[in-house]
């Protein structure tokens, strides 16, 4: 199998697999009552009458860490190709790879000492 | 699925149908058999999930529909379709209908990359071990989705709590795969199996499974870091406007997720079908996998039923402080020790195909290594645990002092 | 042009990739507009894929998709209320003859100096896999210098982000 083709497969699959899901809901949809009310539509929260907007404003924390995230997500980008390479590799190689972690985890522990790993 | 598909193939166009048409129709077959086995598991999984959890609470569990209970699922399946569907008003229509399905969907497509034995398989990608991974980010979405369009606070709150715990705990996750990937040099399932044959990465390096292990409950929101239903804080988080089937959707993707991780874990780390007399027959190799997946998935049914649901504070400290500063220390050293053996000759360049006796060195020397780690761990883990009881002991006997303070005036 | 998988994934990934874009154009909801924006980057991940590059496009997916929708999240729900912006950005003369006039530049500044007149070549045959872009990346007559720079950027993005985001009283 070629390499389109192997994609191939993997594309069909990403449009089956939403199918699988929507043919019960699809089914239920044929079957189930319909008889909708104003307050049956209407926001649960715990009985009470919704007071004000849904958009409250979060905490800065959520960012925070989303920030970090981020940062982490791309360095593991690089490191995936070289985990793959690594059998192959010289130690210069490695040590690169090496340097490339220990300032990531410097930055780290910046946002650690910083307090900016705490929930507040 | 690779043969099957061209054999399908070539009967049809045998048989004189158009060649793009028929390898479209083998392609969709193939497609069928690989996500047929997660669709039939998770019926199976509702009901397991529900007879160990009654088992571990001392209930007996669905016993009523069918011999020990086995039809139950099917019932429910009956009650969920005749089930009202519930759509607030205020919510986004298109987006909440849609992000049931992708919740589902993404962890079915996770099977596509998964090998059930060394012959039959959806596809063996090139970065096998990455697609899983990405694929995972549409689940971390949906729920996003789900939470913003149900215009609900609680739901909103549910979701941003969820969605920071997933991304948190994806990071010490990825660095705990980065060692098989690096152990096998591949991203390949396939090759990440083979490179087992001499020994298996669990043994390698039990740090990076344990880790493994602890963040893929966490990905999947299972105890003790739950916070995805959150009962009692937050009515039931970001699913809290879902009623019947798209509800039901929901349940079934967090139950498939969590024996696909199962799965996903005996491939990296326990040799997947690798056992006595796997080469002997399809079956053989097949029930090996299933065998490890299930005892893995079932150990963590245990303990979700055992621990109680962290605080997010705690949640979100025992991430960022313990769990990535440690992976990322487990990686460092692995790689670096492996490095350094294969430098002097004691490691073979390449697992795959590396005998058991070929790896006794390396074995010996990585397994030291972590066990020296975990002994080091133990050791801040008790110290923090004893600092934790010593305040949590001086607030309390504050608190009973000012108390008592209040009493005398 | 004839009809292969690889035409259908083209058009279906141009699809999403504009109807994506132009989704985040018109809505008027940031959220939703978050959503269309990932629409449109799946796209891109698509034509990764078509031009055999698999890699860059799990890449694609897990730091767009799996990253930055969430981040643009939560910056989203920082703000306060700005779910449906009222007032309506009028100016559409200036701002159709601005876009054309950047399409053009993007147009010309960037197909001539890599086509050079020539007619765009099809993707090469040769395939280069992850383990050869990770041997390249580490290798110091490769992409070693820039491997670390892109360390040393991420270090400096972080420090930044803590310390523009963190609180003022801590």
């Amino acid at each position: 199998m070629n390499i389109l083709n192997e994609w191939a497969f993997v594309g069909l699959f990403a449009v089956m697999a939403p199918v699988f899901p929507a043919l019960p809901i699809v089914i239920a949809w044929l079957f189930r009552p319909r008889k909708p009310n104003v307050l049956k539509s209407s926001t649960y929260e715990c009985g009470v009458e919704t007071i004000g907007d849904t958009w409250v404003q979060f905490r800065v924390q959520y960012y925070i860490y989303g920030l970090i995230f981020l940062v982490f997500d791309v360095e593991m980008v690089f490191l995936f190709p070289w985990a793959v390479a690594y059998n192959e590799m010289s130690l210069f190689g490695f040590v690169a790879g090496f340097l490339f972690i220990f300032l990531l985890t410097d930055a780290l522990f910046y946002a650690w000492k910083k307090n900016a790993l705490d929930w507040k | 699925m690779d043969e099957l598909c061209t054999g399908l193939c070539r009967l049809m166009v045998d048989s004189g149908a158009d060649a793009g048409l028929a390898q479209f129709l083998s392609l969709l077959v193939g497609v069928l058999l690989v996500s047929g086995v997660p669709l039939l598991t998770v019926i199976l999984l509702i009901w397991i999930e529900r007879k160990v959890a009654a088992r571990i609470q001392d209930r007996i569990g669905p016993n009523r529909v069918g011999p020990i209970g086995l039809m139950q699922t099917f019932a429910d399946l009956l009650k969920l379709l005749g089930k009202e569907d519930i759509t607030p008003t205020s919510a986004d229509r298109w987006l909440y209908n849609a992000a049931p399905l992708v919740s589902f969907a993404s962890v079915v497509l996770i099977w596509a990359v998964v090998p059930f034995t060394p012959f039959h398989y959806g596809v063996d990608l090139e970065i096998g071990a990455l697609f899983f991974v990405a694929v995972a980010s549409f689940g971390t979405l949906a729920i996003m989705v789900a939470g913003w369009a149900s215009n609900n606070k609680y739901a909103l709150l549910g979701a941003f709590r969820v969605v920071s715990l997933l991304v948190s705990y994806e990071v010490p996750l990825v660095f705990a795969l980065l060692v098989p990937v690096l152990l096998a040099g591949s991203m390949s399932m396939l090759d990440i199996v083979n490179a087992q044959t001499g020994m298996w990465f669990v043994v390698l390096s039990p740090l990076a499974f344990v880790i493994f292990y602890v963040s893929s409950q966490a990905e999947t929101g299972r105890a003790p870091f739950d916070l995805i239903e959150a009962e009692s804080e937050l009515v039931a988080g970001f699913n809290i406007e879902y009623s019947g089937m798209k509800f039901g959707m929901f349940f079934a993707a967090e139950f498939l997720h969590v024996f696909t991780n199962g799965i996903l874990m005996a491939l990296l780390f326990f040799g997947g079908w690798l056992g006595p007399l796997y080469y002997e027959s399809p079956l053989i190799a097949f029930a090996w996998l299933g065998l490890k997946g299930g005892v893995i998935y079932l150990t963590t049914l245990w303990l979700r039923n055992t621990v109680p649901r962290l605080r997010i504070d705690q949640i979100m400290a025992f991430n960022w402080k313990f769990l990535v500063p440690l992976s990322i220390a487990n990686l460092i050293f692995i790689s670096a020790a492996l490095k350094v053996m294969q430098e002097i000759g004691w490691a073979p360049r390449d697992m795959i195909g590396a005998g058991f006796g070929e790896l006794v060195p390396t074995t010996v020397v990585l397994l030291l290594i972590n066990g020296a780690m975990i002994i080091y761990l133990l050791g801040i883990l008790r110290k923090r645990g004893q600092e934790a009881r010593r305040e949590s002991q001086a607030t309390r006997a504050a608190l009973a002092h000012a108390a008592a303070d209040q009493g005398a005036a | 042009m004839e009809l292969n998988a690889v035409t259908i994934g083209f058009a279906v990934f141009t699809i999403f990739t504009l109807g994506g874009g132009f989704g985040v154009v018109t809505t008027r909801n940031l959220f939703q507009g978050t959503i269309w924006l990932m629409v449109s980057l799946f796209g891109v991940a698509g034509y990764f894929i078509l031009l055999s590059a698999p890699f860059l496009a799990a890449v694609q997916i897990l730091v767009y998709i799996g990253a930055i929708a969430i981040l643009i999240t939560f910056a989203v729900m920082l703000t306060r209320s700005v779910t449906r912006i009222k007032a309506r950005y009028v100016r559409l003369i200036p701002s159709f003859i601005g876009s054309l006039v950047l399409f053009l530049i993007l147009l010309l500044g960037i197909t001539i100096p890599i086509f050079g007149g020539q007619l765009p070549e099809s993707a090469p045959e040769y395939v280069a896999t992850t383990r050869e872009l990770g041997t390249a990346l580490v290798d110091e007559n490769g992409f070693v210098v820039p491997f670390m720079l892109a360390s040393v950027l991420l270090t400096a993005a972080m420090i930044g982000a803590i310390f523009i985001a963190r609180d003022e009283n801590a």
